[in-house]
């Protein structure tokens, strides 16, 4: 039996941690990342109340059901279980994309005197212009996918690599953009599952979505369209 | 719970806009109409759905459940589906057919249609008021107690898979106890329970606005576990949410009165089964009117079915 050697790697943007030693192979659990900015940098748009609970609860929550997940699914794997297998994906598909997209979601809002709220500058708001005509339309639109959500779910500003074209896309539950499609590539998602915003803004959905846009992160979007469409 | 609409005609609102008024503390005895009819200014009968009070001041039920969740679960979001569904009635072919009735038409076999949402939702969230009681909790008794233990093993093992149910609903959604007296053949997309062990109790859980009326089951008791339900009173904590629901909020007394409708339907139902079985042995096979039937019992040369 192969004898690996034990490294502990530590990175801070995904959250990957020490490597564990197994019978074969080496299984990766996952950590949360830390936010960029303190829990009530957000305010008056999101409440620190709930980027606290948001984070610290939710967010951990997804990432210890998806590391123990991911130890079941391993040893199922190795024993060549595919029942087991099978059984996982859904708990895999939830947390781990609870993860993925809260992931993504921190890096997708920023403090106002970090730049968040400032429209896209560079390719990006070039390409909106295009593709809806405005900022102000997108928003628009975007919004009004996401108070038309039904349940618990994302709304999305994605890219599709294919086409080459931005496009407003909604996701049920913790299922990740990718899920839409292959192609896409998450620029910008917010969360509307009710823990997002019930504390502050209760059942008004639509109040949250309008004043979330002082506290999104273009940058951050802007940098990874740049890069995907090169 | 009312199985069908009633109509009462109202010559009392002289302003149709303003709807009912029904005030936030209603005292328990207050039963309003479900639905109620009313003349717009062009003298049209349009027929509503009306928010109905729980059966208890939106207080009673603290410390398990604040007021100001009963404020905006009921005041709010459980009034929205109810004006929701009421646009989205107005005008169409829904309109005037009870709640149930529209629930399964626009369940559409599993394509949801946009008014199921709305009606699921205010039929969803009258059944889970009326599940509670201020002082709720405890344990069955009687028959219900009876069938809990027949087809769980124990309320205890009962308690773990209703609470489990209603941990795992990923997302949006409500677990239930229901009766299973199903027939066959059941025109939807999603039945759970392939397997026909007819007439027990089962728990179901379901997503966003489904619930088991659109699998033919009767329902029993139900608990809400959209985080709106208990984000205000337990944050992220569902499973305390859920056992305070267990403890001190059921109300056996109305799952138990549902559970003797559940069994007086299926009754009902096993007996129009029968007749119609009955029917069907004798009608005639080729429009020959006279003992037809009687031929089934002969010996014959004939090929043709016998049924």
């Amino acid at each position: 039996m192969a004898i690996l050697s034990l490294a502990t790697r530590k990175t801070l943007t995904l959250g990957l941690n020490s490597t564990r030693l197994t019978q074969s192979c080496a299984l990766r659990t996952f950590s949360l990342p830390e936010l960029p900015y303190d829990y009530g940098a957000l305010e008056p748009a999101i409440s620190g109340e709930i980027m606290q609970l948001h984070h610290q609860k939710h967010h951990q929550t997804y990432i210890s059901n998806y590391n123990k997940a991911l130890e079941q699914l391993h040893e199922a794997i190795q024993k060549g279980d595919s029942s087991t297998v099978a059984k996982l994906q859904s708990a895999i598909k939830f947390n781990g994309g609870g993860h993925i997209n809260h992931s993504i979601f921190w890096q997708n809002l920023a403090p106002i005197r970090e730049g968040g709220g400032e429209p896209p500058k560079g390719s990006l708001g070039w390409a909106i212009d295009t593709n809806f005509g405005s900022l102000e339309s997108l928003i628009q639109k975007i919004n009004a996918e996401g108070a038309a959500l039904q349940g618990s779910g994302w709304v999305w500003l994605g890219l599709d690599k294919e086409l080459k074209q931005l496009v407003i896309e909604t996701t049920a539950n913790q299922d990740p953009l990718v899920t839409k499609g292959a192609h896409l590539v998450p620029l910008l998602g917010i969360d509307v599952w009710e823990h997002a915003y019930y504390l502050q803004y209760k059942n008004v959905r639509p109040d949250y979505l309008k004043n979330i846009w002082k506290v999104i992160n273009w940058k951050y979007a802007n940098g990874v369209y740049e890069k995907e469409s090169a | 719970m009312a199985a069908a609409a009633s109509m009462v005609a109202s010559s009392s609102f002289t302003f149709p806009s303003q709807g009912l008024r029904l005030p936030t503390r209603s005292h328990p005895c207050m039963k309003a109409q479900r639905r109620i009819l009313r003349k717009d200014a062009s003298n049209v009968i349009a027929a509503t759905y009306e928010l109905k009070p729980p059966p208890y001041p939106l207080n009673a039920l603290e410390p398990h459940m604040s007021q100001e969740t009963l404020e905006y679960h009921w005041g709010k979001h459980h009034r929205t589906y109810v004006k929701n569904l009421n646009k989205q009635v107005l005008g169409t072919d829904l309109e005037g057919l009870s709640l149930e009735d529209i629930i399964s038409v626009t369940y559409n076999r599993g394509d949801i249609l946009p008014a199921f949402n709305s009606a699921a939702q205010a039929w969803n969230h009258d059944f889970f008021w009326e599940s509670m009681r201020p002082g709720g909790g405890g344990k069955p008794s009687g028959d219900l107690l009876d069938l809990i233990k027949r087809d769980f093993g124990s309320f205890e093992r009962f308690t773990e898979e209703f609470k489990s149910a209603a941990a795992t609903q990923f997302g949006s959604g409500w677990a239930w106890l229901a009766y299973k007296a199903n027939r066959l053949g059941v025109e939807n997309a999603v039945n759970p329970w392939s397997s026909e062990n007819d007439k027990k109790l089962v728990i179901v859980k379901s997503p966003n606005a489904v619930n088991p009326l659109v699998w033919d089951y009767f329902p029993l008791l139900t608990i809400d576990v959209w985080e709106h339900a208990y984000y205000i009173d337990f944050q992220n904590r569902r499973a305390d949410y859920i056992s305070v629901f267990m403890e001190k909020l059921v109300s056996w007394e109305t799952v138990n009165a549902r559970l003797e409708k559940a069994k007086a339907r299926a009754a009902e139902r096993e007996m129009e089964e029968e007749r119609r079985k009955k029917e069907e042995e004798w009608k005639p096979t080729d429009g020959d009117e006279d003992d037809e039937g009687l031929e089934m019992y002969v010996d014959s040369d004939d090929d043709s079915e016998a049924e």
